[in-house]
């Protein structure tokens, strides 16, 4: 938790697709209103603006290094496409190939290029989104379509976390670098799956990543009637507490077909949701004073 | 010809693996390939008698060797990734393995080892061969691992005789989508007919329009909402996808997935189960999935 504020960072991740973190994050702003920050950081497939309907206020574009050659300077001495570990340069004769969507941005060609033949250019990743969804700060990674690397702009749309507000973080499904990168120095995974055979094995690796980052972390059963038990026995086998329980309601997924949420749809949901936010504060805060 | 038809989505939970298994019951030779690596479910369906387990090579990441260290602090000044703490310690999970310090470090006190970031199987199934993988917790490289399995479910393919390659893909659009995407004879794009369904579907159809691919369209659970199934359609039309069919939302494909089994398996008269099969119908007919394997430029992605 971010010192003496007491605002937290929530990341919601799930392991699985479609499970409803988006449903999560979007219905937690919206019911503790004032102070809250959004951040979709499903920059692939962004989702969060759906249902927020946010005023956008600001795109900006988010790029990452790559070399640019100077040919005039460039003495075909290859150290650039020696030290390259991802083949983004390539030496033909005397000509420096460059392939952009290979590099990865650690600039060691432009450090070890000893004629100065190598300046910074630029990949286009994406944009970030700024914006506002009544008293809801809103922020949004949009990758470029066609850009394979979504870590750098996860990161980019993380610098919004603001020290005096509670910030949401709508994470990426799956277990790999961009879930890390979505929940990497949080203060709680809030995870969220369906109790199913498939919810329940992508749950288990979540887990697992969890572990690896050791962040406090709680459970979502979403359409929790809707499936068997093993996903609640194997919480209990893990000390994963259930913090909430959304049944299936056709009419909850029917306005979620059409971009409502659930706290616009059934307002008495919103208690139930500042509840789950106090229940996260009560088991981070556990866990800080364990430590 | 060995055809290979990749499922995606873009959105995830559409139902891209409860279809998947369905379709490995209506194809005749066929092997199947499970691409989400991430979070791969189609083994759970599935059933698969591993036959032959491979370790998975990905990348190296970076080791100060402590007595060798002066603490020089070029290698801090060096990483573009903040990967390396005051004292020195590398953190694995922000290493993103460029190698920059270990060949610039004035010492020579950091090592390279190459890592194992996941296994990859060769298994038998009770609908033929299938070739899977696990991606180790938060590694990287996912995108290197699906073009292996994809690759190797070419090889094995080839070896047993196979002539179509079911390839279960993973959601999103980024690295391990644009390796499951590149070279397939067609997709078929799973989408539910929600505001988000129809929002990713587009940002995957504009992916694979770069890769010239052929685009099918099934929508699942699309009593959920019939003006968004219409909507979706038309886009799909728009963008001279062809539409396979529609499937209505029915709690059957859960039961099937707890029973192990696939919705043709587990509830072969159901109104899903007669859906899926005329949708199959559609699929094994349409003029991008000719016996020929050629690519009919009429029907890619616009």
């Amino acid at each position: 938790m971010k010192q003496g504020t007491g605002k937290m960072i929530i990341s919601i991740a799930s392991g699985k697709g479609g499970t409803g973190k988006t449903t999560v994050a979007t219905n937690m702003a919206l019911s503790l209103g004032a102070d809250v920050t959004l951040l979709d950081c499903d920059v692939e497939e962004p989702n969060a603006h759906l249902f927020l309907h946010p005023t956008i206020t600001a795109q900006t574009p988010v790029s990452t290094f790559i070399p640019e050659i100077d040919e005039e300077l460039c003495t075909g001495c290859k150290k650039c496409a020696e030290i390259c570990r991802f083949s983004a340069l390539a030496v033909v004769g005397q000509k420096v190939l460059i392939f952009p969507e290979l590099c990865h941005s650690c600039e060691g060609c432009m450090e070890v290029c000893e004629d100065g033949a190598i300046s910074p250019g630029q990949r286009d990743l994406g944009v970030l989104e700024s914006g506002n969804a009544g008293p809801v700060n809103f922020f949004s990674g949009r990758l470029r379509v066609g850009e394979a690397m979504s870590p750098p702009l996860i990161r980019k749309v993380r610098t919004k976390e603001n020290e005096s507000r509670t910030t949401i973080i709508d994470a990426p499904p799956g277990t790999s670098c961009p879930v890390i990168a979505a929940m990497k120095g949080a203060d709680f995974v809030l995870m969220v799956t369906e109790p199913t055979p498939f919810g329940l094995h992508d749950l288990r690796l979540a887990v697992e990543a969890v572990k690896v980052l050791g962040i406090p972390s709680g459970l979502v059963i979403n359409r929790s009637d809707m499936g068997d038990d093993s996903v609640r026995t194997y919480a209990a086998s893990e000390g994963l507490e259930v913090l909430m329980e959304i049944p299936f309601d056709r009419k909850i997924a029917e306005a979620y077909s059409q971009g409502i949420t659930i706290v616009e749809k059934f307002p008495e949901w919103a208690e139930k949701f500042r509840s789950l936010y106090h229940r996260i504060e009560e088991v981070a805060g556990a866990k800080e004073t364990a430590e | 010809m060995i055809r290979e038809l990749v499922i995606v989505s873009g959105k995830g939970g559409t139902g891209k693996t409860s279809i998947t298994g369905a379709f490995a019951s209506l194809g005749k030779n066929t092997l199947l390939c499970d691409a989400d690596v991430d979070a791969a479910d189609l083994h759970l369906l599935m059933a698969p008698e591993v036959q032959c387990r491979s370790a998975f090579m990905g990348g190296s990441l970076a080791e100060i060797r402590r007595d060798d260290c002066s603490q020089c602090g070029r290698c801090r000044e060096l990483c573009r990734f903040d990967a390396i703490s005051e004292d020195y310690i590398i953190d694995s999970l922000s290493c993103e393995g460029c190698g920059v310090c270990v060949d610039l470090c004035p010492e020579g006190a950091i090592d390279f080892p190459i890592q194992q970031c996941g296994e990859w199987f060769i298994s038998d199934t009770r609908f033929g061969p299938m070739v899977h993988a696990r991606l180790g917790i938060a590694q990287e490289n996912s995108g290197k691992l699906v073009s292996l399995i994809r690759q190797e479910s070419m090889t094995l393919a080839e070896q047993k005789g196979c002539d179509l390659i079911l390839t279960d893909g993973p959601p999103g659009i980024g690295c391990p989508v644009i390796a499951s995407i590149g070279g397939a004879t067609a997709l078929v794009i799973v989408v539910e007919p929600t505001v988000s369904g129809l929002h990713d579907m587009q940002r995957v159809a504009e992916l694979a329009a770069h890769f010239k691919v052929p685009g099918l369209v099934c929508i699942n659970k699309f009593d959920l909402n019939e003006e968004m199934t219409r909507q979706i359609e038309e886009y799909a039309v728009k963008r001279n996808m062809q539409l396979l069919g529609r499937i209505p939302f029915d709690p059957l494909f859960i039961k099937a997935m707890i029973a192990g089994k696939n919705i043709l398996e587990h509830a072969p008269e159901s109104q899903a189960a007669k859906a899926v099969i005329d949708i199959w119908k559609k699929l094994v007919s349409s003029p991008s999935m000719n016996a020929m394997g050629i690519k009919d430029l009429s029907q890619v992605i616009q």
